[in-house]
C-alpha cells in the first residue's frame, strides 16, 4: 500500500501529512484526537539527514504537543549503505532516533510502529522496532536479509536455507516469522481507522515481545534467558 | 558436526574442590574446553562436538596422550571445536586443566 | 605490565579490568545456554552463546558486565547472546549497581538466527534507554578484533559513554558489507588506511562519537571506565535537543566531505595527514580542544 492510502484509510477524518521527498510528517484526527505521524516512503534507504530529520521530528511533538500519541511509518530498504554515512557516524543518528522515541515514551507518548510496506535491518531497527508495538500490514516485506546474499555470505546452501526456512521462523524473510517471534504484534486488515483507534485505547506495559515470541511458539528462549540472568543469584 | 566420547578411568580426584572453567573461544581453528566437576564414578568423560568430521581416531590418540598426563578423576570435559589442529587441542587442554586445578579464572 | 586489549579474549578482558577476582558469572558456559538456531544449519555453538555476563567490582563499587567474543561468529549477536544481555540490563534496574559496563565486539546480528538476533538487538536498546531512565549509567568499551558494527553500533551510541582505542572500529554497516553491496569504488575495504581514518578510534574520537580515546591496554580501558562511573545519565528534552543540533551541525559543516582527511583539516588541526602516524599521547596532544 502506498503512503497516501494508508493515510487516507487511517484517518478518514482528515489529516494534515506533508510528504517531502522520502520523509514525511503531520497530524491526522483519530477517534481519540490527534495523532502525529512520521515516516518514509519508496523503501527509502534511512541514512544520516532522514534519520536526523525524523528525530527532530519526535522532538517536535514532544515540546508541542505533549502527550499526543506517534505512529511510526516507516518504508525502509535499510540503513544506506555508503562510506559517507559511515565517515559521518550513521549509527549515531540512528541511536539518536532511538534515544527520542525513548523520550517520547519516558515522557507519556504512546508510541505506535507500522509496516505498511517494508522494513529491513538497519532501518527498521531504529524505528518501528523501538516502537512500544508494532504492527505490519498482512503485505509487508520484513527482513534482515534475503536468502540468496545470506547463503553467499553465511556459505550456506540456498536450498538448505530455503527448507529450513519452511519450519523455522528465525531468520528468513517474512512477516509472518516477525509475528511469530513477537515482534510484529498483529496484522492490520480490514478497517485501519478502527485497528488504530484499539492499538491507542489498549494498555502499554514494558517491552513484552520476548512473552508474545513465546507464547506464539516462534521464541523459545529469550524470555527465558533474560529473566534468568535478571534474577539468578550470582554465583 | 561430528559428536565423539570418550571415557577413561584410574585417574586420581582432585584433593580439593575445584570451580568449573572455560578456556579457549570457538572459532577458525580453535576450541573451546569446559572442565567440570561431576560425580561419574571416579571416570574422566570428555565430549567432543567437532565442525571437521572423521578425524575420531586423531582425536582418540590426542585424548589417550591428555589423560596419560593428566589422569583426572570424576570430571567432566566438554568441547567444542572449529578444526583445531591436535598441537592446539592438547595445549588447550592443558591450560584447561591448569585453570581448572588453580582456581585461576 | 601492559595487556593488550585488542589480543585478548572477552573472559580475559573481564578479569583484567574489574577488581581481582571480583567477577561472578551469570549464566555460566556451565548452564550450556547454547543456541538451538546453530545446529540445524550445522554450525558450531558456544557453552556461552559468544557472550559473558555477570557482577564484579571497579575500584571497589559494584557494576554490572558483559562481554561480547569476537572470536565466536564476530560476536554476532542471536536469540540467546541477545536475551543475555537485555537480562544483564534489566537486572540493573533491580541491583542499582553504579554502571553497566558493555565490553562490545561484534559484526551485528548473527545472520543464521537473523530475525531473533535483529530483535535481540531492540530488545537491548530498549533495555539500555531502560536503564539509563532509570539513572543507571551505561558505558562502552571498544578495542577488539572484529569491532563494533551493526546493531551493536547503534546500541553503543545509546548509551552514556564510548571509550575506545586507536585500534577500535564504531560504524553501522562494515566496509566488506558497502563493498559488496556498492562496489569497491564506494568503499574499499581492502585499504586498511582508508578503513581506519573512517570506522577507526580517533576519527570517532575526534568527530564527537567516542568519548575518551585510550592506548590498546586493559588497564587504560579500566582506567577510563572508572572515571566514567559518576557519569549522570541524561535523557531529558534538553539534552536530546542538544545532541540533534549538534549532529545537524555535523551534517552542515562536514556533509560535503569525502574522506576523513578533509574533516580533519576542516577541524583546525595542523598536518591531519600525519594523525595515523601518532600515538596516543601524542594524537591527544596533538588534536587537543579541536574535537567537533
Amino acid at each position: 500500500m502506498d503512503a497516501r492510502t494508508l493515510l487516507d484509510q487511517l484517518f478518514p477524518a482528515g489529516h494534515d501529512v506533508v510528504f517531502d521527498g522520502p520523509y514525511f510528517a503531520g497530524s491526522g484526527r483519530c477517534g481519540a484526537g490527534s495523532v502525529a505521524v512520521i515516516g518514509s516512503v519508496d523503501a527509502a534507504p534511512i541514512g544520516i539527514e532522514l534519520a536526523h530529520r525524523m528525530a527532530g521530528a519526535v522532538l517536535d511533538v514532544v515540546r508541542e504537543h505533549p502527550g499526543r500519541p506517534i505512529l511510526l511509518a516507516v518504508d525502509t530498504s535499510g540503513q544506506r549503505l555508503s562510506h559517507r554515512d559511515e565517515l559521518l557516524g550513521i549509527n549515531g543518528y540512528m541511536a539518536h532516533l532511538a534515544k527520542c522515541i525513548a523520550l517520547a515514551r519516558n515522557r507519556g507518548h504512546r508510541v505506535l510502529g507500522l509496516v505498511y510496506s517494508k522494513a529491513v535491518s538497519g532501518g527498521f531497527l531504529a524505528s518501528s522496532l523501538l516502537a512500544d508495538v508494532c504492527y505490519a500490514l498482512p503485505d509487508a516485506e520484513v527482513m534482515v536479509m534475503n536468502l540468496p546474499a545470506m547463503s553467499r555470505v553465511t556459505k550456506i546452501a540456498l536450498e538448505r536455507l530455503q527448507a529450513l526456512s519452511q519450519t523455522s521462523p528465525v531468520f528468513a524473510p517474512g512477516v509472518a516469522n516477525y509475528l511469530a517471534m513477537g515482534a510484529v504484534e498483529a496484522l492490520w486488515d480490514g478497517d485501519l481507522a478502527q485497528r488504530l483507534d484499539a492499538a491507542l485505547a489498549a494498555p502499554v506495559d514494558g517491552d513484552r515481545r520476548r512473552a508474545v515470541g513465546e507464547a506464539r511458539g516462534g521464541r523459545l528462549l529469550a524470555r527465558r534467558v533474560a529473566e534468568r540472568v535478571r534474577t539468578d543469584a550470582v554465583g | 558436526m561430528e559428536t565423539l566420547t570418550f571415557e577413561y578411568r584410574g585417574g586420581r580426584a582432585l584433593a580439593a574442590p575445584a570451580a568449573a572453567t572455560l578456556t579457549g573461544v570457538v572459532g577458525s581453528g580453535n576450541l573451546e574446553v569446559l572442565v567440570e566437576p561431576a560425580a561419574l564414578d571416579g571416570a574422566c568423560r570428555v565430549e567432543v562436538t567437532t565442525a571437521a568430521v572423521g578425524f575420531g581416531r586423531i582425536w582418540q590418540a590426542v585424548m589417550d596422550d591428555f589423560f596419560a598426563r593428566h589422569p583426572l578423576a570424576d570430571v567432566q570435559i566438554s568441547i567444542n571445536d572449529v578444526g583445531a589442529t591436535p598441537a592446539v587441542v592438547s595445549l588447550r587442554l592443558d591450560q584447561a586443566v591448569e585453570a581448572f586445578r588453580g582456581g585461576v579464572a | 605490565m601492559s595487556h593488550s586489549y585488542f589480543e585478548a579474549n572477552a573472559r580475559e578482558r573481564l578479569a583484567q579490568l574489574l577488581d581481582a577476582g571480583s567477577f561472578r558469572e551469570l549464566l555460566p558456559p556451565g548452564a550450556r545456554m547454547t543456541s538451538p538456531h546453530l545446529p540445524p544449519l550445522d554450525a558450531p555453538v558456544a557453552f556461552d552463546d559468544g557472550v559473558v555476563v555477570g557482577a564484579g567490582t571497579l575500584d571497589g563499587r559494584p557494576v554490572l558486565v558483559g562481554a561480547q567474543e569476537g572470536g565466536f561468529n564476530g560476536g554476532a549477536v542471536g536469540e540467546v547472546h541477545g536475551a543475555k544481555l537485555t537480562g544483564l540490563l534489566e537486572r540493573a534496574l533491580d541491583e542499582r549497581p553504579a554502571a553497566v559496563l558493555l565490553l562490545v565486539e561484534s559484526g551485528g546480528v548473527r545472520l543464521h538466527e537473523a530475525n531473533a538476533g535483529l530483535i535481540g538487538v531492540s530488545e537491548v536498546m530498549r533495555a539500555v534507554l531502560a536503564a539509563r531512565s532509570a539513572g543507571i549509567p551505561v558505558l562502552v568499551l571498544i578495542g577488539g578484533q572484529y569491532g563494533c558494527f551493526g546493531g551493536m553500533g547503534i546500541v553503543s551510541r545509546c548509551c552514556d559513554a564510548i571509550v575506545i582505542s586507536e585500534e577500535g572500529r564504531l560504524g553501522l554497516s562494515g566496509p566488506e558489507v558497502i563493498e559488496t553491496t556498492c562496489g569497491v569504488e564506494e568503499f574499499d575495504s581492502r585499504d586498511r588506511a582508508l578503513v581506519w581514518r573512517t570506522v577507526g578510534g580517533k576519527h570517532r574520537y575526534l568527530l564527537g562519537e567516542a568519548d575518551r580515546l585510550v592506548p590498546d591496554d586493559i588497564a587504560a580501558f579500566r582506567a577510563a571506565a572508572r572515571e566514567l562511573l559518576d557519569t549522570r545519565p541524561d535523557l531529558s528534552l534538553a539534552a536530546l535537543e542538544a545532541e540533534h543540533a549538534r549532529l545537524g551541525r555535523r551534517i552542515d559543516r562536514f556533509g560535503d566531505c569525502r574522506d576523513a582527511r578533509d574533516i580533519w583539516t576542516r577541524l583546525g588541526i595542523a598536518a591531519p595527514e600525519r594523525l595515523p602516524l601518532l600515538d596516543t599521547a601524542e594524537f591527544l596532544a596533538a588534536t587537543a580542544d579541536r574535537r567537533a
